[in-house]
């Protein structure tokens, strides 16, 4: 059933820009991105949009639609009725440069600043070995599709540009949780997950977990898992004693 | 965590698309956080009236959750060691009260809830939180976050106490063994949701396999965290539950003391 659907999009760049009103044609089955490439090719051939895939595995075309954050690809019309107007604005986290384009910059520069895998010696016989019932929780975290949705969307710095300097986000805490957990690596991270990259600034309120288009666990599966192991090295007294005393290793 | 401002921050800030208002959220996403609020509100008044009415808590063989373990010589019924005489001011509720406040304060589903619903930190998901600055659980008095693992482990010891409150219910009110009453059933309901919600607990997660590096090296502990990660995936229903679980037993008992209720006797 084809119907017209009265859209808002935000247009402008970094000097400044507004929301204007389009009325689109929508065909039935059709997602957000097939009515943003209609309105290209048919009134606003200017329209900045970035996209790829459009089958939810590249996380180019990440957006907010009525001011959530989700991927254009994955946004069913059907999800609206047909006298809804459907707002589509860029990513309000990060600084825009047209339209829907937004420079994702600081999260290649966060990700760039994570020590990487740290292997421990090989075997013997010059292989690694891993199980994996050891890996399978890394490997959760591997779905990440790196559309930085999570990023957009946490609260610490989407409403604080100043905690952008201390704060690495979810996606990339998540990466440090990954890299913790996984049974080969040999670095402690604990320490620099809370002093350098901000863990102590999340306050788990789950928005990261709740706009993953992967549907990863980040907030009990990473966050929280990784917290408690910054607790085990920083915070809890009976752990520290007992490394003092020689009754276990330094945590 | 944070001071508060007129206008609200971040999302205005240089260079990121220009769109005055603080959301575009067309759902109604104030609802979970009103909910939370008069859920919370309500069991804190109640709570609170309870613990400072100190009376009515004992009928035999049953005793409120919120009195138990009675500890000082000014108790109600003998369900447990009587220690000491307090102040007169200090109901034997209030010395018990600070380890199931403390593990549900520090928990980690209840600080999600609180922070959105109470400290709009934020309201919701992409709606803009009213605060200047914030720094998270990083400084005084939130780094005390990090002592969870401690009040669960305490939170542990009140399960076995109230389990065994939920053991002496199947005594009648002259102490034979062989009874059981609604309330009896009403003492294991509550036990049994406290054990499912501290097992749940994200610090027993990673205390009994989470901080593991191997589990193929730990079977059993691997086993352990399988329970307990399943567990987890419900802990905000077993909160919630709990919770009102604690209040309604407290309130049945009540209703025994003050002889507005007779319990029905299944054997």
């Amino acid at each position: 059933m084809t119907y017209q659907a009265k859209l808002r999009v935000w247009r402008g760049d970094a000097e400044g820009g507004g929301l204007r009103d389009y009325t689109v044609e929508v065909n039935e089955g059709e997602v957000v991105l097939d009515i943003i490439h209609r309105l290209q090719a048919t009134q606003a051939g200017d329209l900045a949009v970035r996209w790829n895939c459009k089958a939810g595995k590249c996380g180019s075309c990440s957006a907010e639609i009525n001011g959530r954050p989700r991927l254009l690809c994955l946004t069913r019309m059907g999800d609206f009725s047909e006298d809804e107007v459907v707002t589509i604005t860029p990513m309000r986290t990060f600084p825009v440069i047209r339209d829907l384009v937004t420079d994702v910059s600081y999260n290649y520069e966060k990700a760039a600043s994570i020590p990487g895998f740290t292997p421990v010696a090989r075997d013997a016989d010059g292989e690694h070995r891993m199980q994996q019932v050891d890996v399978e929780r890394s490997q959760e975290f591997r779905k990440c599709i790196e559309c930085f949705l999570c990023q957009d969307v946490c609260h610490v710095v989407r409403d604080h540009e100043d905690n952008k300097k201390v704060y690495a986000g979810p996606r990339f805490l998540m990466r440090i949780a990954e890299l913790d957990m996984h049974p080969l690596d040999n670095l402690d991270r604990r320490k620099v997950a809370q002093e350098n990259f901000g863990l102590g600034m999340c306050n788990i309120t789950k928005c990261c977990s709740e706009v993953c288009p992967e549907g990863i666990h980040i907030t009990d599966n990473a966050l929280i898992p990784l917290k408690e192991r910054v607790v085990d090295r920083k915070y809890d007294p009976l752990t520290w004693l007992g490394a003092k005393i020689g009754r276990r290793p330094h945590p | 965590m944070t001071t508060t401002a007129p206008a609200p921050a971040g999302t205005g800030a240089p260079g990121r698309a220009r769109i005055a208002a603080r959301h575009l959220r067309t759902d109604t996403w104030w609802v979970q956080p009103a909910i939370t609020v008069a859920v919370l509100v309500a069991f804190i008044i109640y709570s609170t009236l309870r613990a400072f009415e100190n009376a009515n808590y004992f009928v035999a063989p049953y005793i409120s959750p919120f009195y138990s373990p009675c500890i000082t010589k000014s108790c109600q019924g003998s369900s447990f060691p009587e220690l000491f005489t307090g102040p007169s001011f200090l109901t034997p509720a209030i010395y018990i009260l600070v380890v199931p406040l403390g593990f549900r304060l520090t928990c980690y589903y209840y600080r999600k809830a609180y922070y959105r619903a109470f400290w709009l930190s934020p309201p919701a998901c992409a709606v803009a939180e009213p605060h200047k600055t914030y720094t998270g659980e990083t400084r005084f008095p939130l780094v005390f976050q990090n002592i969870h693992r401690y009040f669960f482990v305490a939170g542990l010891v009140f399960n076995v106490i109230l389990t065994y409150d939920a053991v002496l219910a199947f005594r009648d009110k002259n102490d034979h063994w062989g009874h059981m009453g609604l309330g009896t059933l009403v003492l294991l309901t509550n036990a049994a949701l406290l054990w499912l919600y501290s097992l749940s607990c994200h610090s027993c997660r990673h205390i009994v396999g989470g901080k593991l590096k191997s589990f193929s090296k730990h079977p059993m502990r691997y086993k352990f965290w399988q329970v307990v990660s399943r567990l987890n995936g419900s802990h905000m229903k077993l909160a919630w539950v709990s919770l009102f679980g604690v209040a309604l037993t407290d309130f049945y008992v009540r209703l025994l003391a003050t002889g507005a209720f007779n319990d029905p006797k299944f054997f």
